[in-house]
């Protein structure tokens, strides 16, 4: 599309100041972690700049359990959901079948649902079935929100993919194994590793499912949520700080990799 | 290409029966719905029914070649590939997700203050929520998602546009500077807003040393709405943005070209035109902000009780768990007719890649 200079300029102001709010909370945490006072103030002295919170986050062995049961869980939760949604998304996005439609209704409901809803759904659940609530109660939970967004994502990369790529290899005499190895994998690659990335976040950072279903087990954000509802501490931030820090640095890896598998791609085409 | 469409549209009987043309028909057939991804993919056969099957033995032992064709009959019928490979979602989603709703809703109907679910089925929870002021709680979620939705679909769309339109490698770096946001816990992200709005937190030290000495910006309604805007955002943009890109070029440029103005290009093309993505953007945010806990906790300071929070109330410190499964069903049935009424009116494959194989 034709777009003049100022039109793109003023586009470009309008992602600007909405990034620069969309980071404004981060910056905060960021800001309020390096304070040395107990009481957050803001304009602060520069000598009360520290990172004696963060020392006392990453020797706190609260933190650690926490951070040990949420990483569990996660870890868990991605396996299932990677299997079950590369699956699915071969259902959804290449066989013809006759339940396909509603099929591809199914896989969207649990993501159109208030989680809070369904965690308290599951938990009513397990109590009946006579479960007692643990980490892995919510590994079941978090898998059934996220096995729905693998599934997706990864239907997105089956649907890009340029059948008469496999059609043409067919043509020149590649068996089927050749074909699935060298076409097929490489091109979904991308979409499993992409999958795998946000399974790993999404359960990280889950709240409203982790509240109800894991239990006596505490995953990170409940302890976040109830520490900062009562008792604020600087440890607190400290801890959201550091969560955001990895959550960065995955993404930018999780874009490196996609870069440098398409880039990849496309040079073995140029080939 | 010509090939493939007969072979799928027409049915075998209604062509010639010409043993030959029959056969390639079967085997391009067999050949369509084999798979083309690995863990499917024989040898590590996907059918229930292998060669060695013992519960199959009696049907090979006189060497009987029924299984050899029942094999190739089940290859080359269309639609068993993906039956099974559909199993174990569809387990998982009557495990995790149909079968606890129906237990709520089953819970729903018992006594107040009973935790089992084996009694006479009673509407009297229901009397409760509306005889009592239950219903406002209700109301002010309905309210606060459809006033998140709007401000949303206001904010999103230029940024939207900008995005699927008129940026080129800055749309990747936004779209992932977003994105990112996700994976880091609502929790933190509100918190880091109480940190800035509280009494001498970011903004109000900043105003205080420009010589402006506000008082805390939280704990009232436009911050809870600021919240879920905040928390929302991200999925409202990427559905509008992928809305937004299915607008053909050619037809915004004609419309200008015949004399639109820029408002009718928006009213008469843009909009009608990525309106798949603007319902799914708004569907999303609704469900999602009307299931909302934490922003009115955090930010709002229990100013307002919205009816996921009544929820948790009624099953923690009210110990009255089917008065909340009566609250739940209430919000269940509210998400799920909108879903299904939203969902039912565009076709969710051209919205997401491109049209189905088949025709």
């Amino acid at each position: 599309m034709i777009v003049s200079r100022t039109q793109k300029a003023g586009f470009s102001l309008y992602a600007g100041l909405i990034l620069l709010l969309f980071y404004f909370p981060l910056f905060c945490i960021v800001v309020a972690s390096l304070s040395k006072k107990r009481y957050f103030a803001f304009p602060y002295p520069a000598e009360d700049l520290t990172l004696k919170w963060y020392d006392a986050a990453v020797r706190s062995p609260q933190v650690a359990e926490f951070v040990g049961i949420s990483l569990k869980i996660a870890a868990l939760t991605t396996v299932c959901s990677l299997v079950i949604g590369f699956f699915a998304a071969l259902a959804y996005a290449r066989y013809a079948w006759r339940g396909r439609k509603t099929f591809q209704r199914l896989v969207l409901l649990p993501l159109f649902f208030p989680q809070s809803v369904l965690g308290l759904a599951l938990l009513m659940w397990f109590n009946f079935l006579d479960i007692t609530p643990s980490w892995w109660t919510a590994v079941i939970s978090h898998t059934v929100w996220i096995a729905p967004i693998t599934t997706l994502i990864m239907s997105i990369q089956a649907y890009g993919l340029d059948d008469s790529l496999e059609e043409a290899a067919r043509d020149m005499g590649a068996t089927r194994g050749q074909i699935l190895r060298m076409i097929t994998l490489p091109l979904l690659a991308p979409g499993m590793v992409s999958a795998a990335c946000f399974a790993i976040l999404l359960s990280w950072g889950n709240f409203a499912l982790s509240l109800y279903t894991t239990g006596p087990d505490s995953a990170l954000p409940e302890w976040l949520y109830a520490r900062m509802t009562s008792g604020y501490q600087p440890i607190v931030p400290a801890v959201g700080a550091i969560s955001v820090l990895g959550a960065i640095v995955l993404v930018v890896a999780l874009f490196g990799i996609i870069h440098w598998t398409t880039r990849k791609n496309r040079r073995a085409a140029a080939r | 290409m010509i090939s493939r469409n007969a072979a799928t549209s027409t049915p075998i009987s209604a062509l010639p029966p010409e043993p030959e043309r029959l056969h390639s028909l079967r085997r391009d057939e067999a050949q369509r719905a084999a798979p083309a991804l690995p863990v499917s993919a024989p040898p590590s056969s996907p059918f229930p029914w292998s060669p060695d099957d013992p519960a199959l033995r009696h049907i090979r032992t006189d060497a009987n070649p029924l299984l050899p064709r029942l094999l190739a009959r089940l290859r080359t019928t269309p639609g068993v590939f993906g039956r099974f490979s559909s199993l174990p979602f569809v387990l998982l989603m009557l495990f995790g997700f149909v079968m606890p709703l129906l237990c709520v809703v089953w819970f729903g109907l018992m006594p107040s203050k009973t935790f089992s679910l084996l009694q006479w089925p009673t509407l009297e929870n229901y009397r409760t929520i509306f005889g009592q002021t239950y219903y406002k709680s209700i109301l002010w979620s309905v309210g606060l998602a459809m006033l998140t939705v709007a401000i949303l679909l206001v904010v999103c769309y230029p940024l939207a546009f900008a995005l699927a339109k008129v940026f080129r490698g800055g749309a990747t770096f936004i779209t992932y500077a977003i994105a990112s946001s996700l994976f880091v816990s609502e929790n933190v992200r509100l918190f880091g807003w109480v940190i800035g709005f509280m009494k001498n937190g970011v903004v109000g030290g900043t105003l205080a040393r420009l010589g402006l000495p506000i008082d805390s910006l939280l704990y009232n309604v436009p911050v809870i709405v600021l919240g879920m805007v905040y928390v929302y955002l991200p999925f409202m943009l990427f559905p509008l943005a992928l809305g937004v890109k299915m607008v053909p070029d050619q037809v915004r440029e004609a419309a200008f070209d015949l004399g639109a103005s820029r408002w009718q290009v928006f009213r008469k093309i843009d909009l009608p035109l990525s309106m798949p993505g603007v319902l799914i953007g708004s569907l999303l945010v609704f469900v999602l902000s009307i299931g909302a806990i934490t922003e009115a906790k955090i930010l709002g300071g229990q100013k307002v009780v919205t009816i996921a929070a009544d929820i948790e109330t009624e099953f923690t410190y009210g110990q009255n768990w089917p008065l909340g499964s009566a609250l739940s069903t209430l919000l269940i049935l509210l998400t799920t007719v909108l879903v299904f009424f939203a969902l039912g009116r565009f076709d969710l494959e051209k919205f997401l890649g491109k049209k189905p194989r088949e025709n």
